[in-house]
């Protein structure tokens, strides 16, 4: 097998602190945004912009997935890197069926206890609980994802067609980042989606989605470096900033609806509807210019991301998969209390910090428990931090 | 550490059943009931032939069990007819449960040439949502369909889904309630936005949508506060009022 010629910037440089923090930052947003009716939600970014802790989430695991596994992959080759990136699928969805089990538990709950005529209509939604056979069997295909619960069947799905990606990616990067804008604009042209059960499709469309997270896989492979000059260029700042206060105007309409009248029908009708489920250019345009702002104020080599009070989200975003899955759980759990006990907006400051301090509080534990085995001299110490890197992507 | 965390969820629980017992009027703020969009058929129909004719079609939400009457749409009728004492309101349902937009447009077509009203009150949103319809999909289909019904010289009234916090993590309702709006902002027709509203009357104390009761009654009243706050909005709207009473209620 051909050495690749130009081994990625990022390759035994130490591990990029920026990513792990905002990642980090990501897990609580979406865990945030995921108790309905949150008062603390109005601190994450969707209610300023087009995108939110999802594009970042899905980028930074993009890149950290190229990192890791390109590494493993020009060192050890295709067939072991791409089973480690198949075991990592499987990790993810298992995880994925775990939580489906603990929703069902909600739900089949909610169903026995609640009988309000009000909502005679609404609680047709638990229908599926009368046949669990055929719905037990659509969720294990991940065709039936409750709210909520689509980011780890995407990222499923983005990991199975991920070796021969980063296969291409370690040879052409430029080809591999194009062959990814063409299925996007073809996914688009097309209406290409995955099917869903009971109808519909994938909220999170991985054809389109796939963009994002290739875009960090090349980024990762050195497309970071070569974007440099632009990103160093005062143009592209200024443009970024720019976006962002557009997006935030245009953003302010949605909560306040007598500003709409200020938005001329033209423009409207040029941006209107922001589609998430197939990534919208403008959202992803907002994501370039918050990465684009981000990387110019907070620098690599920042000392300020040795400071503890980021340390938090830094060991967050180190464990990604866990406490994705533990915010989701959390999620259901703070929607819970709040229908037993109280909904009020106290209840709902009470549950968002008793929940981010919850993942806080695992996320050390788990980085606790690395440490230990790290120092066990019986143990096997790994070249690189490989599984807290890219496992964790 | 630990004591100070348990003593402010416990002021949080008392702080929280305070709001809780509020007196139960349910008025609703100008900002979500009144928007720029009016209803001109209805204002004509009122004018030249004192007389208003209103469909509304539905789903399951735009109709209640129990004694007939209590559902939103004979509360509507009501409020209209003791607003507006000289016109001969007439209010027509077509509620089935579990139709989506696109299956409602279909017998609208039917429902509008044949039965001309001035007003069509479409309630729709919860079926799509709990299907998982691609909202584009809801949205632009919605957006043609009322298109064609403004073209037929009938004006439209959008209402979106119920608030229902229990089922909040089952239905996704943001973005078809977001297209609602688009569609709303688009063709320029009035949006009776019955999620925000409940959501004010849930975020008040008005009401406590988390209630587990089998009672008519609380899901009677609600539908009552709804007939009268969308009767004020079409009164509204139309500019059928005193021109100083832009407020609800």
């Amino acid at each position: 097998m051909r050495k690749v010629a130009s081994i990625p910037p990022a390759t035994g440089s130490k591990r990029d602190l920026r990513l792990d923090l905002f990642r980090g930052l990501a897990l609580w947003l979406i865990f945030l945004d995921h108790i309905p009716t949150n008062v603390v939600s109005w601190v994450t970014i969707r209610n300023y912009g087009f995108s939110d802790a999802t594009e970042i989430f899905i980028f930074i695991s993009g890149y950290t997935a190229a990192f890791v596994y390109g590494n493993a992959m020009s060192e050890r080759g295709f067939l072991v890197s791409g089973a480690r990136i198949l075991r990592r699928a499987w990790q993810i969805y298992v995880a994925h069926v775990f939580l489906f089990a603990i929703y069902l538990a909600e739900i089949a709950y909610v169903a026995s206890s609640f009988e309000n005529p009000l909502y005679a209509e609404e609680m047709g939604v638990l229908d599926f609980l009368k046949q669990p056979d055929v719905t037990i069997v659509q969720a294990l295909l991940l065709k039936f994802k409750p709210v909520n619960m689509d980011v780890l069947p995407l990222y499923i799905v983005l990991l199975l067609l991920f070796p021969p990606i980063l296969w291409l990616l370690l040879r052409r990067p430029t080809l591999a980042l194009s062959a990814s804008v063409a299925l996007y604009a073809a996914s688009w042209e097309f209406g290409w989606n995955l099917q869903a059960y009971p109808s519909g499709t994938w909220l999170f469309n991985p054809f389109a989605w796939q963009l994002l997270f290739v875009f960090g896989a090349w980024c990762a492979m050195g497309g970071a470096e070569r974007l440099s000059a632009v990103l160093r260029s005062r143009i592209t700042l200024a443009v970024a900033i720019a976006y962002l206060v557009f997006a935030f105007l245009i953003t302010m309409t949605w909560h306040f609806p007598v500003l709409g009248q200020f938005v001329p029908e033209w423009l409207g009708s040029l941006i209107y509807p922001i589609d998430k489920t197939n990534l919208d250019v403008l959202r992803f345009a907002h994501f370039l210019a918050l990465g684009v702002v981000i990387v110019w104020f907070i620098p690599r080599d920042w000392s300020g991301l040795h400071w503890p009070i980021f340390r938090p989200a830094i060991w967050c975003g180190q464990h990604s998969l866990e406490i994705f899955c533990l915010g989701v759980f959390l999620a259901f759990a703070a929607h819970f209390i709040m229908g037993e006990i109280s909904a009020g907006v106290p209840m709902q400051i009470a549950v968002s910090f008793a929940g981010v301090a919850i993942m806080i509080g695992a996320a050390g534990l788990l980085s606790w428990y690395k440490s230990m085995e790290g120092r066990n001299p019986g143990s096997r110490v790994k070249p690189t931090d490989a599984d807290l890197a890219g496992g964790e992507a | 550490m630990k004591a100070l965390a348990v003593a402010l969820v416990i002021t949080f629980l008392l702080a929280g059943g305070a709001t809780a017992q509020r007196p139960n009027t349910c008025d609703v703020p100008a900002y979500l009931l009144f928007d720029e969009n009016e209803l001109n058929h209805v204002a004509a129909a009122v004018k030249e032939k004192q007389q208003l004719d209103i469909a509304i079609i539905g789903t399951g939400s735009s109709t209640l069990g129990g004694p007939e009457g209590k559902a939103y749409p004979a509360q509507l009728e009501a409020a209209l007819k003791a607003r507006l004492p000289t016109i001969a309101v007439h209010v027509t349902v077509h509620a089935a449960p579990r139709q989506t937009a696109a299956k409602m447009w279909e017998d609208l077509k039917k429902i509008v040439s044949e039965q001309k009203p001035a007003l069509l009150v479409w309630q729709t949103g919860t079926v799509d949502a709990m299907r998982g319809v691609e909202p584009d999909e809801f949205g632009s289909v919605l957006n043609t369909a009322v298109e064609n019904i403004q073209a037929a010289g009938t004006d439209v009234l959008l209402m979106n889904m119920q608030y229902s916090p229990r089922t909040e993590t089952m239905i996704a309702v943001g973005p078809y309630a977001e297209n609602m709006r688009w569609v709303s902002q688009q063709r320029r027709v009035p949006l009776f936005d019955r999620l925000g509203i409940m959501r004010h009357w849930s975020d008040t104390g008005v009401f406590d949508f988390y209630s587990p009761t089998k009672a008519f009654s609380v899901a009677q009243k609600v539908h009552e506060c709804i007939g009268r706050a969308l009767a004020t909005q079409i009164i509204d709207a139309a500019q059928l009022g005193p021109m100083t009473a832009k407020v609800a209620q």
